[in-house]
């Protein structure tokens, strides 16, 4: 249970999934953020309206899947690092996932990363295709990673290197 | 005798509110805080905040008190003082500071205390071996002055400040080999114990520190389980191999100069400990001391924030200060307080201040 070990369940992660249909469509946002805390800037971060406005600061962010892009900017301006944005139109056999990453050193663009679960075991490989900086959340780069297409809703981490 | 209309002591996120809003009223202001820097906790923040974005959500704590003081160098009428270490409060409404090896008296008509809080400790056999820490040194020792306190640490305590602190270590190149926690469910943020699990930290709910061991220095600890009745169970221990344990219990209000000065205490366990009794506008039982933030119950940036704007905007309009826009100023920082408190992360805090205010 997310509770008690900090990893969210399969059924936390259904829950939040876009539907396939959608994720046929190209790139999109999953919010993994399942407590009721007083926070709201992915709400305020997103242009295109896909986040639903907060009735109150304590809720549950609500996305239109529908209307988001997968812009990604979001990602840099959450707090809690818990929204990530997968593409599985990226090519035949590799999908895209962006995770946030503010750890040192910054992944090269084309280097080969472990990539990690949400208990940081290692899972596979992953490529960095780009290394994006939000304007205004300079300093939470979001990595671009091709992986296997399999592994799209689980890859949440990576390990760049010689870092432990 | 220095004479000013409302002293504030320290400048952490309440008091810096408190300086700017009273400031903001035509009062004259005296800022001081015994650190060198402006900012109290914020300053050793690297992580992005929680909150709304009127309290600065999103952008990181050394930030924050980066444009907080920007803010009060615009005002003439807030002087800052740093270094300055209050001292006591006297009966006839003086406080003393040490400040530059001088002893500085000072009559202010209000007085806002905004000192914050202190870390509480744990007991546990050779819990006073060198490497064992409170949090807020590992994290001043780190994020202040770029020393890394060991190599791989064991954190004690999974609240935000367990899960954040983990957080910055890893940052800063230090192993976390795990947190450990005496409750049976995770403390702080869910978020940011995701952000610690994807990096393969481990967290060991319902277990605690049996032992720490090692000759002259810290090698490690043993740790072992609790029941449902938070009895350790004989056979579930385990060895953590570790050169730092750091300890992450919670803190305390710093209430020492209220205490002094007479002001009603109450213990309220779900505030940290003895508090001040106050009014919704923050006045104490001493109709000339206020407080703001931590010091009146352990919280969060973000409510510390608010209160010090209520604090600064009541103890100005109580001398007399006034501008057109104080009853919304007021009003609208009530409402964000309550706003903050609303969801399930503020139920302690509202049951606390059900008990006091
Ligand atoms: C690791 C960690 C992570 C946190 N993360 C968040 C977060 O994400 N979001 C959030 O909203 N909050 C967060 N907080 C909480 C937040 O930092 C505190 O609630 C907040 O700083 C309290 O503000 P304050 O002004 O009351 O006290 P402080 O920030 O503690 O400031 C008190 C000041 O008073 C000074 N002082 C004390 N005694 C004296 C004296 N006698 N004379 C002169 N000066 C004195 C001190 O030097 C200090 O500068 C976090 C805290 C920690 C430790
Ligand atoms: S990815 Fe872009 S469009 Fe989608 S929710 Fe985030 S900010 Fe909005
Ligand atoms: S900004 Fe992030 S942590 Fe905050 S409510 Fe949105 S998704 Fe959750």
């Amino acid at each position: 249970m997310l509770i008690k070990t900090g990893v969210p369940t399969e059924g936390d992660i259904q829950r939040v999934t876009p539907s396939p249909e959608r994720m046929a469509g190209g790139p999109v946002a999953v919010i993994e953020c399942f407590q009721k805390i007083p926070c709201n800037p992915c709400y305020l971060s997103c242009k295109q309206g896909a986040i639903e406005e907060f009735k109150d600061i304590n809720d549950l962010p609500g996305i239109d899947h529908g209307k988001c892009t997968g812009c990604g900017i979001c990602i840099a301006n959450c707090p809690g690092l818990a929204i990530f944005v997968v593409d599985y139109t990226y090519s035949d056999n590799e999908g895209l996932v962006k995770i946030p990453y503010e750890y040192l050193p910054v992944p090269e663009v084309n280097s080969r990363v472990a990539a990690l679960n949400r208990e940081g075991q290692e899972i596979g490989t992953a490529r960095v295709v780009k290394v994006q900086r939000i304007k205004g959340q300079e300093r939470t780069p979001v990595i671009w990673l091709a992986v296997p297409r399999d592994l799209v809703m689980s890859v949440r981490n990576i390990r760049v290197g010689g870092q432990q | 005798m220095l004479k000013t209309d409302i002293a504030i002591i320290g400048a952490g996120p309440a008091g810096l509110n408190a300086a700017i809003s009273a400031a903001s009223m035509g009062a004259g202001v005296l800022l001081l805080d015994r650190d060198e820097f402006v900012g109290g906790q914020l300053i050793k923040q690297t992580h992005k905040f929680f909150g709304s974005r009127e309290q600065h959500a999103s952008t990181r704590g050394i930030d924050i008190a980066g444009l907080l003081h920007e803010k009060v160098k615009e005002y003439k009428n807030i002087e800052l003082r740093l270094g300055a270490t209050v001292l006591g409060y006297y009966p006839d409404g003086v406080i003393t500071a040490e400040y530059q090896g001088r002893l500085l008296k000072i009559k202010a008509q209000r007085y806002i205390v905004a000192t914050g809080a202190a870390e509480k400790s744990l007991p546990f056999p050779n819990n006073d071996l060198p490497g064992i820490y409170g949090a807020g040194a590992v994290q001043t020792l780190t994020n202040v002055y770029g020393v890394l306190p060991g190599q791989r640490v064991l954190m004690v305590g999974s609240g935000n400040i367990g899960l954040i602190v983990s957080y910055q270590l890893m940052q800063a190149g230090v192993e976390v080999a795990g947190i450990v926690e005496a409750a049976p469910n995770i403390g702080g943020y869910l978020v940011h114990a995701a952000k610690i699990r994807r990096a393969g930290v481990p967290v060991f709910t319902s277990h605690t520190i049996k032992e720490a061991y090692g000759d002259s220095v810290v090698q490690g600890a043993v740790i072992w389980q609790l029941d449902e009745k938070w009895q350790p169970v004989p056979g579930t221990e385990k060895d953590i191999k570790a050169d730092v344990i750091c300890v992450a219990v919670g803190l305390t209000p710093l209430t020492e100069l209220l205490w002094q000065a007479g002001c009603k205490m109450k213990f309220v366990s779900q505030l940290g400990g003895h508090v001040p009794v106050r009014d919704e506008n923050m006045m104490t039982t001493m109709p000339d001391i206020y407080v703001a933030g931590d010091v009146s119950g352990v919280e969060e940036a973000s409510a510390a924030m608010v209160e010090g704007k209520i604090a600064g905007l009541c103890a100005a309009a109580s001398i007399g200060c006034s501008t057109g826009e104080f009853d919304e100023l007021r009003s609208r920082a009530l409402s964000q307080l309550a706003e903050l408190r609303s969801g399930p992360a503020g139920e302690k805090i509202r049951s606390g201040l059900k008990l006091l205010v």
